[in-house]
């Protein structure tokens, strides 16, 4: 590598970068978003005794789950614009396999969580004159959210990271940015490094607090 | 989706067919061959945060954060970009220059020392999921800790964490599709090459994820087996305590 390191190309381009940042956390928090709703959904539906319906779920988050993301990627950006017959925005054909395909693991984390609290507690609850809608909220509920949310905020924290696969179809994330101006002035050590060096710093430090979380509110 | 026209036997054309076959290949060498060097690594840092020793408690540690918190296409870039630029200058040369297939060892060198950082976790917890009691009552026999470890705690620790070493597996197996970032023409590439020769995207894409689901399915049917054969009886209660 030629003359050493130079850090200023960061500061030169740090808008851009910024909007890589703004991209990847605008991703990130609509697809967390959306993973959790269609997560909450899929994991009732599995626990449910309708007919056929947790064996259906089953095997979508199976399914979804025995395929790599960014296969998953790929799938939505070529066919949505087919089956759909117009152009869709690359971003809203990846949220959309984000969405998803993350569902598939919040439901399981979700689904795990309810299933963790004890029998006995939801006999007790309807012993005690319960219904069972009440039984859930008051008593199922409350003990499985503060199991799962440190599990969630991880699950998050690793979709954070997998947004960074958006770099196949182009979308100008926070590595594809970096990616750019790494090809364009021939500096792939400080850009790659910045980008590694940020990520290891958020994540580690959201990680620790989830850590602190979870020892916080344990059962 | 109407007007779609659809194109099945384009894949078992010329030279489609021979892409996805060598895609699938090289899918699975790029997994196993991760494998190898994950396995053995990961157990010895996960060993290491599990022994008394505070500096290789803290190394263990170091590695695990380190691995886990960047994403992985990051660690692909800087393995494959960067790495060769920090390398004292012959071997930097040796690497962009001589190293036979750059992209495949370079991805296979990634995923494995990723991987390593998972498996790590799934040993520390697994020793960490047996009584403090078996540890002490084998040191108490006159067992030295090396032994303690090779007779008593890792052949427990091993057999708990089987299916979370199996899911492992499968995250490398499909995490390999990465390597198409710097060009190795794996499964899910030569797929997406086929849908841009032909357009024949729908076909393409479910016959890789045929076969992605296909492998997964299998590795979780004969793992279930081994699962079946080695548990220790009766204690079925140490792994989900």
């Amino acid at each position: 590598m030629e003359g050493g390191f130079d850090f200023a190309i960061l500061i030169r381009n740090a808008p851009f970068l910024w909007g890589g940042m703004v991209l990847t956390l605008q991703l990130t928090g609509l697809a967390v978003a959306g993973g959790l709703a269609l997560g909450l959904v899929l994991a009732v539906l599995r626990l449910s005794r309708i007919p056929f319906v947790p064996a259906l779920v089953a095997g979508y988050v199976n399914f979804l789950r025995s395929m790599p993301l960014i296969l998953a990627i790929f799938w939505f950006y070529t066919l949505i614009p087919k089956l759909t017959g117009q152009s869709v925005s690359s971003f809203y054909s990846v949220l959309i396999a984000f969405i998803l395909f993350e569902a598939a693991y919040y439901s399981e984390i979700i689904r795990a969580g309810i299933s963790s609290v004890r029998r006995g507690q939801i006999a007790a609850a309807l012993a005690l004159g319960l219904s069972n809608a009440q039984a859930m909220r008051y008593v199922v509920l409350p003990q499985a959210i503060r199991t799962m949310i440190p599990v969630l905020l991880t699950q998050s924290i690793v979709m954070l990271q997998d947004t960074s696969l958006v770099y196949v179809v182009g979308l100008r994330d926070f590595l594809t940015t970096a990616d750019i101006v790494a090809g364009r002035d021939s500096r792939p050590v400080e850009l790659y490094m910045f980008v590694a060096l940020t990520f290891l710093v958020v994540c580690f430090s959201a990680s620790r607090l989830v850590n602190r979380l979870r020892r916080r509110y344990a059962l | 989706m109407g007007s779609y026209r659809w194109n099945w036997p384009i894949l078992l054309a010329d030279p489609y067919y021979g892409w996805i076959v060598s895609g699938f290949g090289n899918t699975c060498l790029i997994a196993v061959l991760a494998w190898i060097i994950a396995f053995p690594l990961g157990s010895a840092i996960g060993i290491a945060r599990t022994t008394e020793l505070r500096p290789l408690r803290f190394a263990g540690t170091a590695y695990v954060e380190v691995f886990r918190n960047i994403p992985l296409l990051a660690q692909m870039f800087l393995w494959y970009f960067v790495v060769p630029e920090l390398l004292p200058q012959d071997w930097g040369r040796w690497v962009k220059r001589d190293m036979p297939y750059p992209q495949f060892l370079t991805s296979v060198l990634c995923l494995g020392l990723y991987t390593a950082s998972r498996v790590a976790e799934q040993v520390r917890s697994g020793l960490e999921a047996i009584p403090r009691g078996q540890h002490h009552a084998g040191l108490a026999m006159g067992l030295t800790p090396a032994q303690v470890y090779r007779y008593v705690r890792l052949p427990v620790a091993f057999r708990i964490i089987i299916p979370s070493l199996t899911s492992d597996f499968l995250g490398v197996f499909k995490n390999s599709s990465l390597a198409l970032t710097i060009g190795v023409l794996e499964l899910t590439s030569q797929a997406r090459q086929i849908e841009e020769y032909t357009f024949a995207a729908f076909e393409a894409f479910a016959t890789a994820t045929l076969l992605y689901c296909a492998v997964t399915g299998i590795v979780i049917l004969a793992m279930r087996q081994v699962e079946r054969r080695t548990r220790i009886p009766g204690t079925i209660a140490i792994g989900t305590q």
